[in-house]
């Protein structure tokens, strides 16, 4: 079936762009892996609406942004609470709803979190940038035309499947996350946790950092106590990859969490979030309170393996 | 690093030896493909592996990596590729051309000579999308970097930073001291490969005029 215009971008927000699961197996080329920041956020929404978990949908932070419907679709909004509207009228998050034909879509305010997730069904669609929809925003590729969203623009669907009977369809609250203004990001000690004395490495677990305005996608900025290596030692290491979740510690001592928009960098890196805390990372906002604990590599797995578990058993109970 | 990855280092300096070693154990796995990797970034001196845990645990990944580099046959690296690469030095397109001549206490011309002498090899690619680390760059051009970096820095420019020289792939900001800029460009995500240079090629500047950049045309080697 021809996929057909869906949406149109009455106003953006404050940065609204198209993503997917990211862009993974160019980092030999320098090419970073973008994609939702809350990844579960982004693949709840997906299932919502009767799409694969990976598809593409709107990313949006704070504001959020205001769409028209160019077709009769279903529609679900995940992550940050940024409380959706349709027609004015409120419409629950985490669950997909019937959008009519010129229906609108927009955002009263933050509530709780900070990224929104807009699932269409059928997925948004745009071209495949080494094997990805998502935008790389720094680099301006990927997503639509390489940049974040515009007034005026137009989003088609991947494919047209507009199945309203998919509509209502919820994650059980139970499973909804808490989001609050003060969060505790687990972790695993290195690479280079061994360039820091002691001394250090309990400060890190021991402070309480603000996420500080100046962050963007490509890293959580975070003011408080400045973290000391070892005496004697260099400001930076020689450029090696780093991961999303990598904990950077700058000349300055003030820790940056890298996101998904970088893949080497020259400061040592004191620790890592484990990949089942990865999401929250989209969703902590400026002022945030953020604490570190740090867990073994076992416990980080079974943290994992129960996201994980979740979420199929969630897709089972959609077919079932 | 964390639990789906692992920094394998092979060295703890920046030199042709310790570079080869991440090359042939990248090439290694690469060909090999075992499955459950999703990313490799060879870099100086170590390589990123990423992984999906729940495919192939960071213990077995472990063991692969160990068995590939025990067995690494040197003969199986490609014959590194040359990329000939035409800067117009100096002037606009090189604004700090004259301020490295300068910290160096030598004519503007020297630097250039100095600069499309060595054929470099190609480090890493990082930073931005098919951004070459470059080395080594002749001691008598060794330069810090600016003490303010450059919010933006337009892609072409060829910059110089201690024993490095690089090229800006897309339009970044950035801190090296820009003595030219090539009008080939480093990075199309168009393309497959994307980016024009891989770790492990050569590379060879040398100078052209501004007319002739105006009338470049693109080419791959």
């Amino acid at each position: 079936m021809a996929a057909a215009e869906i949406l149109e971008i009455l106003s953006p927000g404050a940065l609204t762009s198209v993503q997917d699961l990211g862009r993974y197996g160019f980092g030999r080329f320098g090419v970073a892996p973008s994609g939702a920041l809350d990844a579960f956020a982004l693949r709840i929404a997906n299932l919502l609406v009767g799409n694969r978990q990976d598809q593409a949908c709107l990313e949006s932070m704070l504001l959020g942004p205001r769409v028209r419907l160019l077709t009769d679709s279903v529609v679900a909004v995940t992550g940050g609470d940024l409380q959706p509207r349709r027609n004015g009228q409120p419409i629950q998050m985490w669950r997909s709803h019937v959008f009519k034909r010129d229906d609108i879509l927009s955002f009263k305010s933050l509530l709780n979190g900070f990224r929104a997730y807009i699932a269409v069904a059928g997925g948004i669609g745009v071209p495949l940038v080494m094997d990805s929809k998502s935008t790389n925003l720094p680099s301006g590729f990927g997503g639509y035309h390489g940049r974040q969203l515009q007034k005026g623009d137009i989003l088609s669907a991947e494919s047209s499947c507009s199945d309203v009977t998919i509509a209502g369809r919820a994650l059980n609250s139970a499973w909804v996350p808490q989001y609050s203004n003060h969060w505790t990001l687990r972790v695993i000690w290195g690479p280079q946790d061994d360039h820091f004395p002691n001394k250090s490495r309990d400060l890190f677990q021991s402070a309480s950092y603000k996420m500080s305005p100046e962050s963007d996608r490509t890293g959580i900025r975070l003011q408080g106590p400045v973290i000391q290596p070892k005496a004697d030692i260099e400001e930076s290491i020689i450029s090696e990859g780093v991961v999303c979740g990598s904990i950077q510690i700058p000349g300055d001592g003030k820790p940056i969490i890298i996101l998904g928009e970088t893949v080497t960098g020259g400061y040592r890196k004191i620790a890592t979030v484990i990949s089942a805390d990865l999401p929250l990372l989209g969703q902590i906002k400026p002022g945030d309170e953020i604490r570190f604990t740090a867990v073994s590599p076992k416990a980080s797995l079974r943290a994992l393996q129960a996201a994980e578990d979740l979420i199929r058993r969630f897709d089972q109970s959609l077919s079932g | 690093m964390g639990d789906r990855s692992l920094l394998v280092e092979l060295g703890d300096e920046i030199g042709p030896a310790v570079n080869q070693s991440v090359q042939e154990l990248f090439t290694g796995l690469d060909f090999q493909k075992p499955k459950g990797i999703l990313e490799l970034v060879p870099s100086y001196r170590s390589l990123l592996v990423i992984c999906d845990p729940f495919i192939l645990s960071l213990a077995d990944l472990k063991l692969i990596i160990i068995e590939i580099h025990n067995n690494l046959d040197r003969s199986q690296l490609p014959e590194p590729r040359t990329a000939k690469i035409p800067v117009v030095y100096g002037g606009n397109y090189g604004p700090d051309l004259l301020e490295v001549a300068e910290y160096h206490h030598i004519a503007p011309e020297k630097v250039i000579s100095y600069h499309t002498q060595p054929t470099y090899r190609v480090y890493m690619i990082g930073f931005t999308p098919g951004y070459p680390y470059l080395g080594e760059l002749p001691d008598a051009l060794s330069t810090p970097r600016r003490k303010t970096p450059r919010t933006l820095v337009p892609r072409g420019s060829v910059g110089i930073a201690q024993k490095q020289t690089g090229i800006y792939s897309v339009d970044s900001p950035g801190g090296w001291q820009i003595i030219g800029w090539t009008p080939i460009p480093l990075f199309d995500p168009q393309r497959n490969p994307p980016s024009l240079l891989v770790m492990g090629d050569r590379v060879e500047f040398y100078s052209i005029t501004a007319e002739e950049a105006d009338q470049w045309q693109p080419q791959r080697f």
